[in-house]
């Protein structure tokens, strides 16, 4: 195959549930790899906070919306000759080969590089791929693919229940499900049908409680292939391996078993033609005294295929991280013609990519899912993803890999001791039947108590094998609990992958006390290396990860460094702008000469690549975590690095206190300076000296405290817990009922912990980053809500410049802002937050502080780019000594661009059933696009089209408003009805259209009453989108508006909960050329 | 809590454990091995006799022990060394636990090692001799170490080869005849070459070639086997007796054999190679296959003479991996096509022997 001259790359769009982090990683890898081959690079993504979107990644980048139309225009300007689909997740793939069916690809000349489509199509289409499997003699489940319900039912019929749906070609498996009855099978068949971009549902035979084993593949031109690796799914057949604890390498499988596997995946990535790296899926044979299966018939098989992906995917990054292996960026090697064994391998200097990696550890992979933020979603896993991110962690035991993983969750204080309260008079063996992502949790207090593991595992069909070990560690806890604390235990314990605070709490010490007790056994862990090859050869690999045996490998790095600290998994409010962060500081330490030392435990991350920085620990990033690497870096009487905060959002800058408590030198922003902008009481006493104003409001502890306050202030009032309360973090009240309901439950929970009430204002939001020397703060720019405050600023739409604020507005948040960070003495980033209120006839409008994160923020890539100023190689800079002067750059506002750039919240709501979707002070948005053009509407469009709540050119809407809301929705009606689109209303908000003479169609708003209701008209694809706003308070209400827009969100189809949103998509239709401006990201910024 | 065992090299470096499987002392050449799978086929591998086994992996035993995955009638391994022994293993097929299956033998083991820092060890200094003891200081046992012979001054093919030929399991139709010079062989290339359809007779390494012969066989193979090919002049002169008569395939020790027959020498490699991952290349084709391994020495192809030559290297370090020759019916490999453990990629060097076989037939 010739190598191409120019190539198009896909990237994955936003943050989603089942596509996070892991394509920016391979995206960047892959950009790099072509660049070095020669090739230059045009990269497309919508997601601003992706390294891949950076200036020197790829040779040319566009950040538009990933359209047919989009990708077009961008193959006629750029004239490439190949497009490489497979890195972008099934974005990138479903792109395009819509491209390729439009015509795009073929009359541009343009060459799909990596996979043939027809090979996509044979690995995606459940037919096609049925029929190759059986072609090449490979076994598959038996099954029917269909595209009605009535068909459904007669397979149903025929073969038997249960049976697994699986919509084609959808992300994450979205709309599947395993159907047990004939009402299930229903249900979720339609739900699948519609989730199919192709109408389209397979049905097969249930392999529930089989085992789940997966194999990583790559192949060249010349049909050389290898298996990087193959992992094993301790949660068995039935949850999704994205939603499952995962292990690396297998460790239940027999030679004989594993090479079978490995055999059939090399069939079938040549039988499919793969150019490129693929993911195979298996279901494995269980031990049938813990999973009763049977032949299916006389040609019953020890194994199945599952699924194939023909493209780099979420294991794949896994297995990369897990291997040392570069998966994508080999992938891209063999899409410029190379052959494996013409590839290098970097890790060894000696090998090349034409070889399998060797393990000398085990990784074990745990899901980071969003029911923190969302306790009242369903929490049961199936077959539907429903994690945001994830954490691996490596160790030479499993129990050492699973609780350096679990401690890396961040899930609040959930340590593996954390039992459910509800767990106490229930059965064990009921909890673990539950397929939640509590499981772990319930098995190991199943464990606790004397539950057999062979009955946990006939009740949760996970082998015993993982089991036996889960007891090893319940054993060590009885052992901690009974026995003296002497160092023998400890060394045990610490083997057994215990945290100093777990050994605390079991054996009732401090985990301080603990910590000086191994320190005075000389028990530290050490440091082995990641090589590719089990210390075959030598290698360079700065790839680490802590274990409790002999030899260090890790000598401290010599020569001035510092430690960067990553912020863990993806999660809702912690996403991928962090990582953005972490890389970027250590490529700016690096370039300043200053050594950098990551840590982090997200595998799916650029940051966890091992070669962003000098010296990589893969490991929980928790104090103790944290001091293990610092002290191993201080080691033969050097002096620990400093560390570095500001990057890995909060889990981070929560490591400052504890860091210097342990005298640990932290580079920008003191410990002390981080702790005035956290703390609610010092914060208010800083601002109130600077006389800058703030909402009013208190800490109370009280219902009558609360009524008081709330009537000084005034409502509504935005009241919060000082703690985690289920579900009710954060709330808008409306008036004394509300609140004094709030608070009896609150204080029913939290005992005499303070509630925090502040005057809510519903003003106009603004937000700043700023680049603090100490003395001189530099803006880069200003940013304004789309949504007025009460909407969480990472939910919010933001748009730079500001469009309505006035120039005394502007100056007065920049003096703020300066004033406050020369108060904090701020050295790095800091991030403001206002509302602006407009004054009482006449008088000028008043900003109000809100809240100031002293370290860098979620919008800190968007800035930067839409700015054009460096801010995280200021911000380090700045840590490092230099002043902005020194640097070129001054305080104060950085003159605003000529471009219009509006970055939108994306939400994941159609996988997170039971969620209520409505915009509010808590966050919900998984990630994150960009619009950017030279004026508002084109930014806008691109904005909306890019986040899929772009309304159609013409339809109905439903219009659903909270009274309070009705005046304000009737000039957006207005304007719709004008605009020639049908209505629909429930009954308060018709009765109001009907008023002003327009026409509308009144639907229930309750379910019990009769038809059409709410969600007929959605679910029948009779409205193309949904006005909704929450009635707030009484329950009843909230549920009828909850329908609504879990209906809406199921269905796809864009719901606006915020009127201000709502009414910049309407603009945004009557904009109605549609016209926008198509090139690379450089040039709206100008020469 | 199990006793105490140490480790301890030919160099005076001390690794310390737990004793597991059968106490006692132990002692043999200490090779180290990166496949991730396949303990219980290694432990039974003739050709690592006399040698302490190292798994590079962590975790084994995790499956258990069971009748299958046997590829001779006993362990062949002096010891086994592991950082974990899995107490309570978990396996539809399995029969017992590794410690068991070891004591029931007689093999020492040592658990709890750090074993990435003894394969760097090994990896740096080369393969050493090396004893587990549970009851010396370290002195005590590397003085006892040193009054040892050293593994490559031992023949030990005539410790492990059949003393009598015997036929296997033979297939309800026979299409050839294969004899297996049984030089340390794996059961699986006799399973192999039955599933291919061959009768298959073992004979044992002392075997005349005129003996051989005698048999009509329609192919010979030379098996895989343990120790210093230099010291099997015997061999090499049987296999010299057989070149030309009939087609020849030859395995590790037996391309070790063949490959001095035609003039090439043999050397010992710094740690071997062994594993499941071994990248090939096929000089004659250009692709690369994955191989498993198991050899601590190479053959030298300096002097390779009468038609010899060589087919494949190895990827990483380009040794000789496999000859081929001008007009003769006759190959060589330095891997184990037959795997078991590791990868089943090469069984197709199974079929090619077996389609010489067959043109030779015709002929």
């Amino acid at each position: 195959m010739t190598k191409p001259n120019k190539v198009l790359i896909i990237g994955s769009g936003p943050i989603i549930i089942g596509q996070a982090a892991e394509f920016d990683y391979s995206g960047s890898q892959a950009c790099r790899s072509l660049r070095e081959e020669g090739v230059t690079t045009v990269l497309v993504n919508s997601n601003p906070a992706t390294i891949m979107t950076d200036e020197g990644i790829a040779d040319i980048v566009y950040i538009e919306p990933l359209t047919v139309e989009v990708l077009a225009r961008i193959i006629e300007r750029e004239h490439p000759d190949g497009l490489l689909p497979t890195l972008g997740g099934q974005t990138g793939l479903n792109l395009a080969v819509a491209a390729a069916d439009a015509g795009v690809l073929g009359q541009n000349g343009v060459r799909l590089l990596g996979t043939p489509v027809e090979s996509i199509r044979r690995a995606e289409d459940r037919q096609l791929f049925k029929d190759m499997l059986e072609e090449i003699g490979e076994p598959v489940p038996e099954s029917e693919t269909l595209t009605s319900l009535e068909d459904a039912r007669r397979v149903a019929r025929e073969m038997g229940l249960p049976l697994v749906v699986r919509p084609a070609y959808t992300l994450g498996g979205t709309g599947g499900g395993v159907a047990h009855t004939m009402a299930d099978l229903e249900h979720i068949v339609s739900g699948g049908l519609r989730a199919s971009p192709i109408h389209q549902v397979l049905l097969e035979r249930c392999l529930l409680g089989w085992k789940e084993i997966e194999y990583e593949v790559m192949r060249d031109a010349a049909d050389n292939c290898i298996t990087v690796c193959n992992m094993e799914n301790i949660d068995a057949m039935g949850v999704h391996t994205g939603d499952s604890i995962v292990v690396a390498p297998s460790q239940t499988l027999t030679d004989k078993e594993y090479q079978m596997l490995r055999t059939a995946s090399l069939k079938i990535i040549r039988a499919l033609g793969v150019e490129g790296g693929c993911n195979i899926q298996f279901a494995l044979a269980p031990r049938p005294d813990v999973v009763d299966w049977q032949w299916q018939d006389a040609s019953g098989s020890p194994y199945y295929v599952i699924e194939v992906n023909p493209r780099v995917s979420r294991s794949s990054a896994l297995a990369s991280k897990a291997t040392g292996y570069p998966i994508a960026r080999v992938a891209a090697k063999i899409a410029a013609g190379k052959r494996l064994d013409e590839i290098p391998n970097r890790v060894t200097g000696k090998t090349t990519a034409a070889f399998e990696p060797a393990l000398d550890y085990l990784v074990v992979k745990i899901p980071r899912w969003p029911f923190d933020k969302f306790p009242l979603g369903e929490r049961k896993l199936g077959t539907q993803m429903k994690a945001t991110g994830e954490v691996m962690a490596v160790d030479r035991s499993f129990e050492g890999a699973l609780q350096k993983a679990v401690r890396s969750l961040e899930v609040g204080a959930r340590s593996l001791l954390w039992e459910d309260p509800r767990w106490r008079d229930e059965d064990p063996l009921q909890w673990v039947r539950e397929t939640t992502d509590q499981r772990l949790w319930a098995v190991m207090a199943a464990l606790r108590r004397d539950i057999p593991p062979q009955e946990v595992a006939q009740a949760t069909a996970i082998d015993p094998w993982f089991l036996l070990k889960l007891n090893n560690i319940v054993s060590m806890e009885r052992r901690l609990l009974a026995e003296p604390l002497k160092p023998d235990l400890l060394r045990q314990a610490k083997r057994l992958g215990f945290p100093d605070e777990n050994i605390a709490t079991l054996a009732d010490r401090l985990p301080e006390q603990v910590r000086e007790l191994r320190q005075q056994a000389n028990i530290r862990p050490v440091y082995k290396m990641v090589d590719t090859c089990a210390a075959e050869f030598e290698a360079q690999t700065p790839y680490f990860y802590s274990t409790y045996e002999e030899e260090n490998e890790a000598e401290p790095l010599a020569g001035e460094k510092a430690l960067v600290i990553g912020s863990g998994p993806i999660r809702i409010g912690q996403g991928i702008e962090f990582d953005y962060c972490s890389v970027h500081a250590a490529w700016v330490l690096q370039a300043a000469g200053v050594k950098a030392i990551m840590a982090n435990s997200n595998p799916e991350t650029v940051s966890t690549d091992f070669d962003t920085s000098d010296r990589l620990y893969f490991e929980p990033l928790d104090a103790e975590g944290v001091r293990d690497i610092l002290e191993n870096e201080g080691l033969n009487g050097g002096e620990s690095p400093t560390s570095i905060v500001q990057f890995g959002g909060q889990t981070a800058i929560n490591l400052a206190d504890p860091l210097a408590r342990a005298a640990m030198p932290i580079l920008g922003s003191s410990a002390e300076a981080i702790d005035i902008a956290e703390d609610r009481g010092r914060f208010e006493d800083l601002v109130s000296r600077l006389g800058i104003p703030q909402p009013p409001g208190a800490a109370i502890s009280t219902v009558e405290d609360a009524l008081v306050t709330a009537k000084a202030i005034g409502y509504p009032v935005l009241v919060r817990p000082s703690y985690v309360l289920g579900g009710r973090a954060m709330e808008i009240v409306q008036g004394a009922g509300e609140l004094s309901r709030y608070m009896r439950e609150a204080v029913q929970v939290g005992g005499d912990k303070p509630i925090l009430i502040d005057k809510y204002m519903e003003g106009r939001e603004v937000e700043v980053d700023a680049i603090c020397d100490g003395e001189h703060s530099l803006i880069p720019g200003i940013m304004e809500h789309i949504e007025r405050a009460g909407v969480h600023s990472g939910d919010s739409m933001a748009v730079y410049p500001p469009v309505s604020l006035s120039e005394g507005e502007i100056q007065a948040i920049v003096d703020y802002t300066q004033r406050i960070a020369r108060a904090l003495r701020v050295r790095g980033l800091m991030n403001v937050q206002y509302v602006i209120m407009p004054g009482d006839s006449g008088s000028s409008s008043t900003v109000y502080v809100l809240e100031v994160n002293p370290r860098a923020s979620r919008t800190v890539p968007f800035i930067s780019k839409v700015t054009g100023v460096p801010m995280v190689r200021l911000a380090i800079n700045v840590m490092l000594g230099k002043s902005l002067f020194e640097m070129g750059y001054w305080g104060g506002l950085w003159p605003a661009q000529k471009l219009v750039a509006i970055k939108a919240p994306v939400f994941s709501m159609s996988k997170l059933i039971g969620v209520d979707t409505y915009l509010g002070p808590e966050m919900k948005s998984t990630g994150e696009v960009m619009g950017v053009d030279y004026n508002f509407e084109a930014a806008l469009a691109k904005a909306l089209s890019a986040s899929d709540l772009m309304l159609p050119r013409e339809g109905a809407i439903l219009v659903s408003v909270a009274d309070r809301n009705k005046p304000e929705a009737l000039p957006i009606i207005r304007q719709l009805a004008s605009h020639g689109y049908r209505l629909y209303a429930t009954e308060g908000t018709a009765s109001m259209i009907q008023a002003v003479d327009l026409s509308v169609e009144m639907v229930a708003r309750r379910l019990e009453e009769g038809h059409p209701n709410v969600e007929d008209v959605i679910r029948d694809g009779l409205v193309q989108g949904v006005i909704n706003t929450p009635g707030g308070g009484e329950a009843s209400v909230m549920r009828d508006g909850f329908q609504i827009r879990r209906a809406a969100a199921e269905k796809r189809i864009p719901c606006f909960t915020s009127l201000d949103t709502a009414r910049s998509a309407v603009d945004s239709l009557l904009h109605s050329d549609r016209s926008f401006t198509i090139q690379p990201l450089r040039e709206y910024l100008g020469p | 809590m199990a006793d105490k065992a140490l480790l301890v090299l030919e160099d005076g470096s001390v690794y310390a454990g737990q004793a597991f499987g059968a106490p006692g002392r132990t002692y043999g050449e200490v090779i180290f091995d990166t496949a991730m799978a396949g303990y219980q086929e290694m432990l039974t591998d003739p050709s690592c006799t006399g040698q302490i086994l190292v798994l590079t992996y962590p975790l084994i035993g995790n499956y258990g022990i069971n009748d299958i995955d046997i590829e001779s009638k006993r362990i062949q391994v002096r010891g086994l060394v592991v950082r974990e022994d899995c107490d309570l293993p978990s396996h539809w097929q399995s029969k017992g636990a590794l410690h068991d299956y070891l004591a029931s033998q007689g093999i020492a083991g040592i658990a709890g090692v750090d074993t990435r820092a003894l394969t760097r060890r090994l990896r740096s200094a080369g393969v050493m001799m090396g004893t587990i003891t549970a009851d010396e200081t370290p002195e005590e046992a590397l003085a006892r170490l040193r009054g040892q012979p050293n593994y490559g001054t031992v023949d030990f093919v005539r410790q492990v080869s059949t003393e009598e030929p015997y036929d296997w399991d033979e297939p309800d139709v026979a299409r050839r005849h294969i004899v297996v010079v049984d030089i340390g062989l794996k059961y699986n290339i006799l399973r192999l070459l039955r599933a291919r359809g061959c009768r298959v007779t073992v004979v044992p390494c002392t075997a005349p070639a005129k003996d051989m012969l005698a048999l009509k066989p329609d192919g010979i193979v030379l098996s895989p086997g343990p120790g210093n090919p230099g010291l099997l002049d015997y061999l090499v002169r049987t296999v010299s007796g057989l070149i030309g008569k009939v087609p020849i395939f030859g395995i590790c020790l037996g391309h070790h054999l063949l490959g001095q027959a035609f003039g090439a020498g043999t050397f010992k490699l710094k740690f071997g190679h062994r594993g499941a991952n071994h990248p090939v290349k096929d000089l004659l084709t250009g692709r690369v296959h994955i191989t498993a391994q198991n050899h601590g020495y190479a053959l030298d192809p300096d002097g390779l003479r009468d038609g010899a030559e060589v087919s494949q290297v190895h990827l990483n370090d380009g040794t000789v991996e496999g000859l081929w020759h001008r007009s003769l019916p006759i190959i060589t490999i330095q891997y184990h096509s037959e795997a078991s453990p590791g990868p089943k990629d090469n069984a197709y060097i199974f079929d090619r022997f077996l389609e010489m076989v067959e043109a030779a037939k015709g002929k």
